[in-house]
């Protein structure tokens, strides 16, 4: 699983699929998620009938329950526009999973042309639509998390580092053991609390040690966990989703 | 759930354990930059990867075929070979050998087998002293404590903390936690009784069919000389260990070590093909192959679980995994622990006894991504979870649905129907919104380490009408 070879040419029409997690805790990152795409030139459209991309039921083993929602997924995209996802996690499941949850069932070659259209949001910006950035804000020191799905299931950690380094008062800075895991996991953070409590105890101080002022992340899963704990701790560190931070850099206020 | 209570129990206590803590995740995370260094050749890695899973995949597919060849093989070079089915015969089948000689001591070089079979109580059971020879492994035995890695048995411990377990050992050596001078008094304890043995026992890391050769990869020598010194050699190892032709030896021997310590080559590779020969200076006069099932020819017949068997035990995936970094080995509570005893254990003793394991993970991917026969790890963890819970008694997998909670399993339906009724959805999130200050600001253990999460005042849904984006 990774990155594909070869890209669509640019689309005049895509569909956006925002993510639970977005949708009610961090609709912002979505709606920039949206705008950056729109300001491309590309209509985008927003079927009001998505819920979920049915991740928690695959990953806790309840199949039955996770094609029901995965179904009401693909209803929403009918046409054959690209599906972006500000989410690696959520786009590695529509991606890569579908097909697998849909083996040996009528729907499967419904779920392979369906998981052909689905792209993470910083794949789609840098490898369809090939954006430049100008960047209009002030100095700042950044850390960036790729989450695990993003780096290993979408391969895009590259795409997220690019976007941030097209932006020249961005610093990135440097972390240890920007590869492991933050703890998240889903229901994992829930099943194995202390777990996943002491791993994202080690990865919030790694990330205060960079001296970044913000943190970045294309996965709201690994902010609500991490910026959860900073917060917990009073670090001064904030975070925000990767679709926020590149577009309050780069759209003029009066936009 | 009996399996549940303990599982979280022992992973809390090394949790809270800054020993255990501190000394896995220095060990794992040299373990880590060794491996990377000694792959520079990211291209070269992929290909090697691609060509050892393939081997052993092969393998796996012909293994009733090889396994019969590899039997015709050994006994035309002398080797005698045993089927076990279980543990129980396989332990018989040692001990008889042991009686046969008359043999009172047996010398082991490191064989994870050897632990799944308990192999040591049960001939103490019956009067046998056995003795372990790899260092690692000996430093257990003198602490009474199971391997905590499958590669590094010894892991868990420092070396204060082995320096301090010499002393109380051996009050008579005076005490030092100069590793090479420990190494030294090891040796020197253990050199003389390789003489005394009349039997050494040994793991398999492959066994050619082609040629009915046997692959003993170490670091030590003790493998060697367990396997030359005493005049009987038995070696044990899972009917997995099977490859088809030498010639798929040296990719994996290029593979292996470099995935578990990043050595190119580990400082002995034995291949024992025959006992000693009239004309050779030594080897023994007997050698053993007792060939172990234990539920793996149940595992076999599972067309995606199939890959758990590829393992060629580098302990690349246990390094690697954020999990095992911070509860150790000894908290699995299996022979086997980290991401591969997570999903072969529970496969081989029953969900039922080990359904905790497959969810011990944040499916982060990393153990599949270092794997160097690229067992797909995660998939098969996901694959678990679902055995776990599963209604329907199809598969194969022994305590299918013995962890299904009714109370979790309606959780689920419920999630699923909102999920997929778009309209109570979305009134849902207006409803959740719109109280959105009434909500908790303590959620269980989530809080007990984060602030809670903060519904926003407007879902994406409303936002993005407000914003005037078409719906369809
Ligand atoms: S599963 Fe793969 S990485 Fe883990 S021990 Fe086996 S071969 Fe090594």
């Amino acid at each position: 699983m990774s990155l594909r070879k070869t890209y669509p040419k640019k689309p005049e029409q895509v569909y956006f699929f925002g993510t639970c997690l977005v949708d009610m805790l961090y609709p912002e990152a979505g709606l920039a998620g949206m705008q950056l795409l729109r300001r491309e030139g590309v209509n985008v459209i927003y079927p009001q009938n998505q819920t979920c991309c049915g991740q928690p039921a695959w990953n806790s083993g309840y199949r039955d329950e996770a094609r029901r929602v995965a179904l009401t997924q693909m209803a929403c995209f009918p046409q054959a526009y690209p599906i972006v996802v500000p989410s690696g996690s959520c786009a590695g499941m529509m991606r890569h999973h579908y097909p697998a949850l849909f083996h040996g069932t009528p729907q499967h070659d419904a779920a392979l042309a369906f998981s052909d259209r689905v792209f993470e949001l910083t794949e789609f910006l840098s490898r369809v639509l090939k954006i430049t950035l100008s960047d209009l804000g002030e100095p700042v020191k950044v850390a960036l998390h790729v989450s695990c799905s993003a780096r290993r299931e979408m391969g895009v950690a590259g795409e997220h580092q690019a976007l941030l380094e097209q932006l020249k008062n961005v610093e990135l800075v440097a972390q240890g053991r920007s590869e492991e895991c933050c703890g998240f996991g889903g229901t994992f953070a829930v099943k194995h609390p202390e777990i996943s409590a002491a791993m994202v105890e080690e990865k919030a101080t790694e990330l205060v040690a960079t001296g970044a002022d913000s943190l970045v992340s294309g996965d709201c899963g690994c902010l609500m966990n991490i910026t959860g704990h900073l917060e917990h701790r009073n670090e001064k560190l904030r975070g925000s989703h990767i679709a926020s931070f590149l577009w309050e850099r780069t759209h003029a206020a009066d936009s | 759930m009996q399996q549940t209570v303990e599982f979280h129990d022992r992973a809390d206590r090394a949790l809270h354990n800054p020993q255990i803590r501190s000394n896995f995740r220095y060990a794992m995370d040299g373990l880590m930059y060794k491996r990377k260094l000694s792959f520079p050749d990211l291209d070269e890695l992929n290909r090697l990867r691609l060509r050892s899973a393939e081997i052993r995949a092969n393998a796996l597919v012909n293994l009733p075929e090889l396994l019969e060849q590899l039997e015709r093989r050994c006994n035309e070079n002398g080797i005698q070979v045993h089927w076990a089915e279980s543990v129980e015969e396989a332990n018989a089948i040692v001990l008889g050998i042991m009686n046969r000689h008359n043999a009172k001591l047996l010398i082991k070089g490191k064989s994870m087998v050897s632990e799944e079979m308990e192999l040591n109580r049960y001939l103490e059971q019956h009067g046998i002293e056995c003795l372990e020879s790899d260092l690692g492994e000996y430093i257990l035995q003198l602490a009474g404590e199971p391997p905590s890695h499958i590669v590094a048995p010894a892991i868990h411990k420092s070396r204060q903390q082995i320096a301090q377990l010499f002393k109380e050992k051996f009050p008579e050596i005076p005490y030092t936690d100069d590793v090479d001078t420990l190494t030294r008094n090891a040796r020197q304890i253990l050199r003389r009784k390789f003489y005394d043995a009349p039997v050494g026992l040994s793991g398999v890391n492959f066994a050619v069919a082609e040629t009915g050769t046997i692959c003993l990869v170490e670091n030590e020598g003790n493998g060697r000389m367990c396997t030359t010194v005493p005049p009987v050699h038995i070696a044990v190892t899972g009917i997995e260990k099977v490859v088809e032709k030498l010639s798929d030896i040296p990719p994996l021997l290029s593979i292996l070590p470099r995935s578990a310590t990043g050595q190119h080559i580990t400082t002995y590779f034995n291949m024992i093909t025959s006992p000693r020969k009239p004309d050779e200076k030594d080897g023994p006069d007997e050698v053993h192959l007792v060939l172990l099932d234990n539920g793996r020819s149940r595992i076999y017949r599972d067309e995606e679980l199939i890959a758990t068997l590829r393992c060629i035990r580098c302990g690349a995936c246990m390094n690697h995994c954020p999990v095992y970094t911070r509860i150790g080995g000894h908290a699995y509570g299996t022979t086997i622990p980290g991401p591969i005893g997570s999903i072969l254990e529970p496969q081989k003793a029953g969900l039922d006894r080990h359904g905790d394991l497959p969810t011990a993970s944040t499916l982060c991917g990393a153990c599949g991504e270092v794997c160097p026969v690229r067992i797909p790890i995660p998939e098969l963890l996901n694959r678990l979870r679902f055995e776990r819970v599963r209604q329907d008694h199809t598969g194969v997998t022994i305590g299918q649905g013995s962890q299904r909670n009714p109370w979790e399993a309606r959780i689920w339906k419920g999630w699923s129907w909102m999920h997929a009724n778009p309209a109570i959805y979305r009134l849902s999130i207006r409803i959740a919104t719109g109280l959105r200050r009434l909500l908790p600001k303590r959620l269980g253990a989530w809080t007990r380490v984060r602030s809670a999460p903060r519904l926003a005042a407007k879902s994406l849904h409303t936002l993005a009408r407000e914003k005037g984006f078409d719906h369809e």
